[in-house]
């Protein structure tokens, strides 16, 4: 079985987003970076597949020469090869970013599934996997929590929650599966994994950037209320309060 | 304008995502414009759902909604949707960003070729380029909301989902219900292959995303037993229970319960925050509570920024003193 995973460098975001002066991006001087929870499930259900089916993973990235810092992540986990599409400064939008992609997979052909998070944490297009599936032809199913592929029949059960309810949709193989967290817990790098990581080899081509009709304009930090929170307490002497501020909002009578 | 919205309901009526879109499909669509609804459902609209949707429509200003019976198959609904909108001539075609907004509209665009602007919350007419291309302003949700971008969107076609927790839903009443119009979609061999199978009704206890009130835990609830006066508090005030995500990276509770970027976003009336310090993931999937509580034993975590109560002591200690005084009223 041979797997495609696809994920996305993105800067590892904890209490409080800095931007930089001119808006056009975080201020990563003082962040790490990472994938999504999404990308990281669909790595470790990639590596699962291929250890059970056997096979090969390949994980493609779209992003600055820094990547390889993820791709190679990818690999400490089981990934066996790295090809990274190499960006310059402007951002791609969803359509080009679906078209570089197609690009290189086509150009590699001999897979079975793509998977992708369901939608990158940073720009939250919600789209990437659905336009790859359409431009090369394949189903796609999305937001999937649980993959069950049969090898042997070419067909791959897919379940997710649908408003407290479950799904399930069937495909044929070759498919596009976008995958959410939950779909299992990654595990972490083996001590082999991270000296293979160190010796893995990456493709790299570069992709010419388009306007795809989506475009940055600036970011902003959204207008949160900072509230100073009323303290009702300290530990139980503050139930009296707390059932007061219940009653108040109506939850209590 | 003319705009074409998505239409989602469930046996209650349209759901509340799609009234929040509909009220900024209606900004959109300007004075002189119109908002023409679409409603999928598995068989034919009829009596008892269909009274209450077409008075819920009216209600928000659409004179008219296109019904198109269809069982869950993203394709064939995008199909159907770039059918009516090519029949109308919809300058825009507008969803909410649910699960299933999101992912038909992104079909959509892969069929038309068109770009997709996820998770809008408002948005400008721009200038019509002289190609005549329009353009729109969008000011759409990055980081699931921790972060705003203002985008240009040009294309014939302007396709966006709305954020289903930043716009209020604003009723613009007709006085009248909307007039339903069963559509017969002109579907392409394969469209309906790749279908929800197995798919169920919501059933039994509260669910998170639509639950009015939720106690969430972290780490700070100590154990997976901790948990158990979480759901005694959340059955006495009719709600939910729900997780960060270091919860369910330990284990300890499934992941449908996390609330945050990678899990579900709530929009309740009340949000307690038990033993959770606050990680912007986490504060993305409940800044709309109206009320949020915060317990925790450290008076500067994060949540603090956000929360309108606070009480500074252990979970284990708060909570089980809470649900005796809760008890001991009735």
């Amino acid at each position: 079985m041979e797997v495609i995973v696809c994920v996305k460098r993105v800067p590892m975001v904890g209490g409080r987003i800095v931007l930089t002066p001119d808006g056009q991006r975080i201020d990563t001087k003082l962040l790490g970076f990472t994938v999504s929870p999404h990308e990281e499930c669909a790595v470790e259900e990639a590596v699962r597949l291929v250890e059970a089916n056997g096979g090969a993973v390949t994980v493609l990235t779209l992003g600055p020469p820094e990547a390889e810092e993820q791709l190679r992540d990818a690999v400490a986990l089981g990934a066996s090869k790295c090809v990274l599409l190499e960006t310059g400064e402007r951002e791609f939008g969803p359509i080009a970013t679906a078209e570089a992609i197609v690009a290189a997979v086509r150009e590699r052909g001999g897979y079975d599934l793509l998977l992708f998070g369901n939608e990158a944490a940073d720009t939250g297009d919600f789209q990437v996997g659905i336009r790859v599936a359409h431009m090369l032809g394949l189903p796609v199913a999305t937001g999937i929590k649980s993959l069950e592929v049969d090898p042997g029949s070419r067909r791959a059960k897919a379940r997710r929650q649908y408003r407290g309810a479950e799904e399930l949709f069937e495909l044929p193989l070759p498919a596009v599966v976008t995958v959410k967290e939950g779909i299992n817990l990654p595990r972490y790098p083996s001590l082999p994994g991270r000296i293979r990581a160190k010796k893995a080899a990456v493709e790299t081509s570069t992709p010419v950037w388009r306007d795809d009709g989506l475009s940055k304009r600036e970011l902003s930090l959204p207008e949160v209320e900072r509230r100073h929170a009323e303290v009702l307490g300290q530990g139980k002497e503050a139930v009296p309060a707390l059932v007061s501020v219940l009653e108040s909002i109506g939850l209590l009578t | 304008m003319r705009v074409l919205l998505t239409i989602e309901h469930d046996v209650d009526g349209v759901l509340d995502s799609s009234l929040r879109a509909a009220t900024l499909a209606r900004e959109l669509s300007g004075s002189e414009g119109e908002v023409v609804g679409c409603l999928f459902a598995r068989g034919p609209v009829a009596e008892p759902v269909a009274e209450p949707v077409a008075a819920a429509l009216g209600e928000q200003g659409i004179s008219r909604c296109f019904t198109v019976e269809l069982p869950y198959a993203p394709v064939a609904w995008a199909r159907s949707l770039a059918a009516i909108g090519a029949e109308l001539g919809a300058d825009a075609v507008v969803a909410a960003a649910t699960d299933r907004g999101n992912e038909v509209m992104a079909h959509l665009g892969a069929i038309t070729g068109y770009p997709m602007a996820a998770n809008c919350f408002a948005c400008e007419e721009g200038e019509t380029a002289a190609t005549g291309v329009m353009s729109l302003l969008v000011t759409r949700q990055r980081w699931a909301g921790s972060l705003v971008e203002s985008a240009n969107l040009a294309a014939d076609r302007l396709l966006l989902t709305v954020a289903t927790d930043a716009v209020q839903p604003v009723p613009s009443d007709l006085g009248r219900p909307a007039e339903l119009v069963v559509f017969d979609p002109p579907l392409e061999e394969g469209d309906a292959d790749i279908v929800a199978i197995e798919s169920q009704e919501e059933s039994g206890g509260v669910s998170l995303a639509s639950a009015r009130v939720v106690v969430s835990g972290g780490r700070g609830v100590g154990s997976p037993e901790g948990f158990a006066v979480l759901e005694e508090l959340a059955s006495l005030l009719g709600g939910a229970v729900g997780v960060s995500r270091a919860v369910t990276s330990l284990g300890w509770r499934p992941h449908s319960e996390q609330v945050g970027q990678t899990g579900t976003r709530v929009t309740p009336d009340l949000y307690m925050a038990c033993g959770i310090s606050g990680a912007i993931q986490h504060l993305a999937g409940c800044q709309s509570a109206k009320t949020m509580i915060a317990i925790n034993t450290d008076g500067d975590a994060p949540i603090m920024t956000r929360a309108d109560y606070a009480v500074i002591g252990d979970v284990g200690e708060v909570l089980p003193a809470l649900v005796e005084a809760i008890k001991a009223r009735s």
